[in-house]
């Protein structure tokens, strides 16, 4: 059995004490260029993984956040191909861990077996797709299998506890948990069905659990990280970088961004954790 | 024309689809993000349970006789056929039901099996405002809630259903993403569901969607078929040569062609080739599109070779779509329907046309149908048999129509 690199980021956190930080950002978003420079400014932070999205028309799971950094990665001409070109440019410059997230139908046109290739190649360890539930992915299992790269599905409040067993079993790397019933950069609420949910999840799943949707705060972050082995933050990226203008300033804030994050995430019984 | 009387039962690859996973063949499915497959997990055995419900049945079939006013006539189009010197051609009126399309039959039956499941809210996406109108109107027969997601785009083209579906108490949310059409409006329709899935139930409008939706419709909407092959029968005393209907996603298509699938009679889907296949600008998926999986499904699409979905053009905003049914992609590949286009000057042509020969204003979608007629009646006999599926009235085009009829030289 191959030794997951993903799951090692996630244990070697969680041996330090710590919550693994999972920040996402849209390939091509802001612009190629940008995009390359925000990724490694995000490793450089102390990104235990970092999620790459593969725009899609359709983004059925993102709310309108995520659609916006989306929809401009496509216009800038954003192609799984760049993206590609993006993860490879920045792999050579860290050893952070990255995962792929898209959804089916780009996967599917470019060919099961081609993109999850082309994924390895570039540089990409793992791969998350939203719209691609266990019961349909034997195809894409196997060739992710052949390519060496984990798939990581998702599971959700709504999930019975014999499926989230189930759902955990066949997830490689980590268990994505969504933490509400909605979108994308909804407004989050640690709520106690939330901790409850969570626990139950880490009590059927192996591989660690991280928790994403609606993450947009530090000191949220910080409460999520007395109960999560990962938080994964998305939206509040893409707002950051929205926010500034020059690419360098972007760049800026979103390693500033980061360092909150990883700070609020730090020794969990630490008193001295910054916000 | 194929004219056996039986086919054995490995002709028959329509039989026993989908299956349990939803699959036709290798189309349908469930492709949809976690938090919605055990809401659709359940929305399946709640659908199989009332199927065996005689009690469902008997409030189904109530309402759709006093409510909706079924069955809908058979009307034989004698000038229509004098004028395209062409076989004799029989009209299902569909456009005669109650809100004026063939949508009623399934938000009534999917606005049934909601209150059943306890949703005390029903939400929808729709293109032309038919879809809408029938959910918003099914609510207010039944006392739910109703939030319609509905493109900017078509918000403006189609201002009459609008309007309907206010006065029936609707919420009508308008979506400016993408395209601003009825792809939109699935989008934002099922993340709507997906943020609202404990008390919500998603009455989706057409033969698309993640299983059992694509099964359930068609149920629904099979009343069509059902009455147009007794009708026919009774009236005849024989089955039609050919049956026509329109294909956006394709409710009124497979509702009206699903109860022949077996009969020795041709069944011709007609795609909305928009300003024609030849200029990209069209919704035709199966002749001009390739497969994959789009709103919880795998189907034909017309999307780009990057896997982007691609916008759909149509002067008809219920044709307007890039993907359609998985069965239609499954019907297709093995042959047993086939699928033709008309351009947006075929079908107003053709709109008129039935307009002048015999006082019926079809909806724009409809009149795709009977565009297809004039390339079909020179070939078949004078006493053949055609039957069209008018699936909607007119009134709601006449405002975009009037606008590009004086637009024109």
């Amino acid at each position: 059995m191959m030794k997951s690199i993903i799951k090692q980021a996630l244990r070697k956190a969680h041996s330090e004490g710590r919550c693994a930080f999972i920040p996402f950002l849209t390939g091509g978003f802001p612009d190629e260029a940008t995009c390359g420079d925000i990724l490694f400014a995000l490793a450089d932070s102390g990104a235990d993984v970092i999620e790459v999205g593969l725009p899609f028309s359709d983004p059925m799971a993102d709310g309108p956040t995520i659609q916006y950094s989306s929809c401009k990665a496509l216009e800038n001409g954003t192609t799984p191909e760049s993206v590609f070109r993006i993860m490879e440019k920045a792999k050579a410059k860290t050893s952070c861990p990255f995962v792929i997230m898209t959804y089916y139908n780009p996967v599917f046109r470019m060919g099961l077996e081609e993109f999850a290739k082309r994924a390895r190649d570039s540089g990409a360890d793992g791969v998350i797709v939203p719209d691609l539930p266990p019961e349909e992915a034997d195809e894409w299992l196997d060739a992710a299998h052949r390519a060496g790269l984990d798939t990581i599905f998702l599971v959700a409040p709504t999930t019975p506890s014999e499926r989230m067993a189930w759902i955990a079993s066949l997830s490689k790397g980590f268990l994505y948990y969504v933490s509400m019933i909605g979108v994308t950069g909804a407004a989050f609420n640690l709520s106690d069905e939330l901790v409850t949910g969570i626990a139950a999840a880490k009590s059927l799943s192996k591989t660690p659990v991280a928790v994403g949707f609606g993450i947009s705060k530090p000191a949220e972050a910080h409460a999520l990280g007395q109960v999560a082995d990962g938080v994964i933050v998305g939206s509040a990226f893409i707002r950051e970088i929205q926010s500034q203008t020059s690419p360098s300033a972007q760049a800026h804030a979103a390693a500033a961004l980061a360092q909150s994050f990883r700070a609020a995430l730090g020794r969990s019984n630490s008193s001295e954790v910054r916000k | 024309m194929q004219k056996s009387n039986t086919l054995s039962a490995p002709q028959r690859p329509w039989h026993g689809v989908p299956d349990e996973r939803g699959r036709f063949g290798n189309f349908g499915g469930r492709f949809v993000s976690e938090t919605l497959m055990p809401a659709l997990l359940e929305l399946t055995a709640a659908f199989e349970e009332v199927q065996r419900d005689p009690t469902f049945h008997n409030e189904l079939e109530e309402l759709l006789r006093h409510y909706v006013g079924r069955e809908t006539p058979l009307y034989e189009a004698r000038r229509l056929s004098e004028k395209l010197g062409g076989p004799r051609i029989f009209l299902k009126r569909e456009d005669l039901a109650h809100t004026g399309a063939h949508k009623i039959n399934n938000t009534l039956g999917q606005g049934l099996l909601a209150k059943r499941m306890g949703k005390r809210r029903i939400i929808a996406e729709t293109g032309a405002g038919q879809h809408g109108v029938a959910s918003a109107t099914v609510a207010a027969l039944l006392g739910m809630e109703c939030v319609v997601y509905m493109g900017a785009l078509d918000i403006e083209r189609q201002a009459l259903n609008v309007a309907r579906m206010k006065f029936l108490g609707a919420r009508v949310e308008p979506v400016d993403s993408g395209s601003c059409s009825l792809k939109d409006a699935v989008n934002e329709a099922i993340r709507a569901w997906v943020t609202h899935v404990k008390d919500t139930h998603y009455i989706l409008g057409s033969v698309v969607g993640p299983h059992p939706y694509p099964m359930m419709v068609r149920e629904f909407q099979s009343i069509i078929g059902r009455e147009t092959r007794r009708q026919i029968i009774e009236r005849e005393g024989r089955l039609p040569d050919a049956l026509v209907a329109c294909v956006g996603a394709g409710s009124n298509a497979i509702g009206f062609f699903h109860p022949f699938l077996d009969d020795p009679v041709e069944l011709i889907g007609v795609e909305a080739a928009g300003d024609g296949l030849e200029t990209g600008r069209h919704a035709a998926t199966l002749s001009a599109g390739t497969i994959g999986v789009l709103h919880g499904a795998r189907s034909y699409l017309l999307h780009d070779e990057h896997g982007q979905i691609l916008e759909a053009h149509s002067i008809a905003a219920g044709l307007d779509y890039p993907g359609v049914g998985p069965e239609h992609g499954y019907l297709r590949d093995v042959g047993r329907v086939r699928y033709e286009t008309a351009t947006d000057e075929d079908a107003l042509g053709a709109f008129q046309t039935l307009a002048k020969t015999e006082g019926i204003l079809p909806a724009l979608e409809s009149a795709h149908a009977l565009a297809h007629l004039t390339k079909l009646a020179p070939r078949m006999k004078k006493d053949a048999v055609v039957i069209v599926c008018l699936s909607g009235r007119g009134d709601k085009d006449v405002a975009q129509l009037s606008a590009r009829m004086e637009r024109r030289p």
